[in-house]
C-alpha cells in the first residue's frame, strides 16, 4: 500500500479533529477531538514502520529496523491514558463549580 | 484489486465517516460511540499492517477504558439531552475554513514530496508487530522510558485522586 494513502487519512483524520475543536463548544467533545488527532498520528508513525521496515525484511526477515516507531505509539497510548485521567477529573471539578461544560464559560481564569 | 486494498479502503471510509459523525452528532452519548468506531477501524488499519499488539492494546486501552471513561463522565454529568448551546454560525464556518486549509496545505506537502512518492508501506507481512519482538526491543532498549511512564501513571493517578476530590 503506498505510504502516500496513509498519509492522506491520517491528515484526513487530523484535519477533522482541528475543525471539532474549533467548532464545538462542549469541552468533552473537544477531549474527544483531542484524542482522535492522537490516533491520527499514532495510525501514521505504525505506516512509517512498516515503510521502513519493508526494505529491510526484505533482505533479512527477523531484522527490526523501523520497530521504534511501534513503540513511540505505546508510549503515546501510555501518555494519553494519563492525559485523559487527569483532564476528564478537570472537566468533572469544573462542572461541580460552574455546572456548565460550556468552554465559553471559561474564558478568565478568576471565578 | 486485492482484498488488501478493499480492506484498506473500506477501513478508511469507516473512520472518516464515523469522524464526521463525532463532529455532527448533537448528543455527546452518540460522538462517543461514534469515536469507538473510528477506533475499531484504527485497530483494522493496525492488523492489516500486521501490528498486532498495537491493535488489541488500541482497542483494550482507547476502546475499552477511555472511551469506557468518557460514557462515565457524560453520564455522571447527566449530559446525555442535547443541551449544546448554539455557536456562531461565522465561528463555526471560521473554524471549517482554517482546518480545511490546514487540510490543503497539508495534502499539496505530502503529494509535491518526492521521497515520499515511491515508498510504500509493507501490509500483511513483516513480523515487528509482534509482540514478542516489540516486548525484546521495549525491555531491552526502553527499559528506562517504560520505568519513567509508570512514574507518570502514579503521578497522573495521584493527579486526578487530587483534583477530583471534594475540598
Amino acid at each position: 500500500m503506498p505510504i502516500q494513502y496513509y498519509i492522506a487519512l491520517s491528515v484526513c483524520l487530523f484535519c477533522i479533529g482541528i475543525v471539532g475543536v474549533l467548532t464545538r463548544r462542549n469541552v468533552i467533545i473537544i477531549f474527544m477531538c483531542i484524542e482522535l488527532m492522537l490516533n491520527s498520528v499514532n495510525l501514521l508513525l505504525v505506516a512509517f514502520s512498516k515503510m521502513y521496515n519493508a526494505p529491510a525484511f526484505a533482505a533479512n526477515p527477523a531484522s527490526t529496523v523501523g520497530i521504534d516507531g511501534q513503540l513511540f505509539v505505546f508510549f503515546i497510548m501510555v501518555v494519553a491514558a494519563a492525559e485523559v485521567s487527569v483532564g476528564l477529573a478537570i472537566i468533572v471539578m469544573m462542572y461541580r463549580n460552574t455546572h456548565s461544560i460550556d468552554v465559553n464559560f471559561l474564558n478568565r481564569l478568576k471565578n | 484489486m486485492g482484498v488488501t486494498s478493499i480492506l484498506f479502503w473500506s477501513l478508511s471510509a469507516l473512520a472518516l465517516i464515523s469522524a464526521i459523525m463525532v463532529l455532527a452528532t448533537k448528543n455527546p452519548v452518540h460522538s462517543v460511540l461514534w469515536l469507538i468506531v473510528v477506533f475499531f477501524a484504527i485497530s483494522g488499519h493496525y492488523i492489516l499492517l500486521n501490528a498486532q499488539f498495537l491493535a488489541i492494546v488500541n482497542l483494550i486501552v482507547y476502546a475499552g477504558a477511555i472511551m469506557v471513561l468518557f460514557l462515565f463522565v457524560i453520564m455522571l454529568m447527566n449530559l446525555n439531552t442535547a443541551t449544546e448551546p448554539k455557536k456562531n454560525l461565522w465561528m463555526k464556518l471560521a473554524g471549517i475554513i482554517s482546518g480545511g486549509s490546514l487540510f490543503l496545505i497539508l495534502i499539496s506537502v505530502v503529494r509535491s514530496s518526492v521521497d515520499m512518492s515511491q515508498k510504500s508501506a509493507l501490509v500483511k507481512d513483516g513480523n515487528i508487530g509482534l509482540i514478542d519482538t516489540l516486548g525484546k526491543v521495549l525491555f531491552n532498549e526502553y527499559t528506562i522510558p517504560f520505568e519513567i511512564s509508570s512514574i507518570l501513571f502514579l503521578s497522573a493517578m495521584v493527579g486526578a485522586v487530587v483534583i477530583g476530590k471534594k475540598n
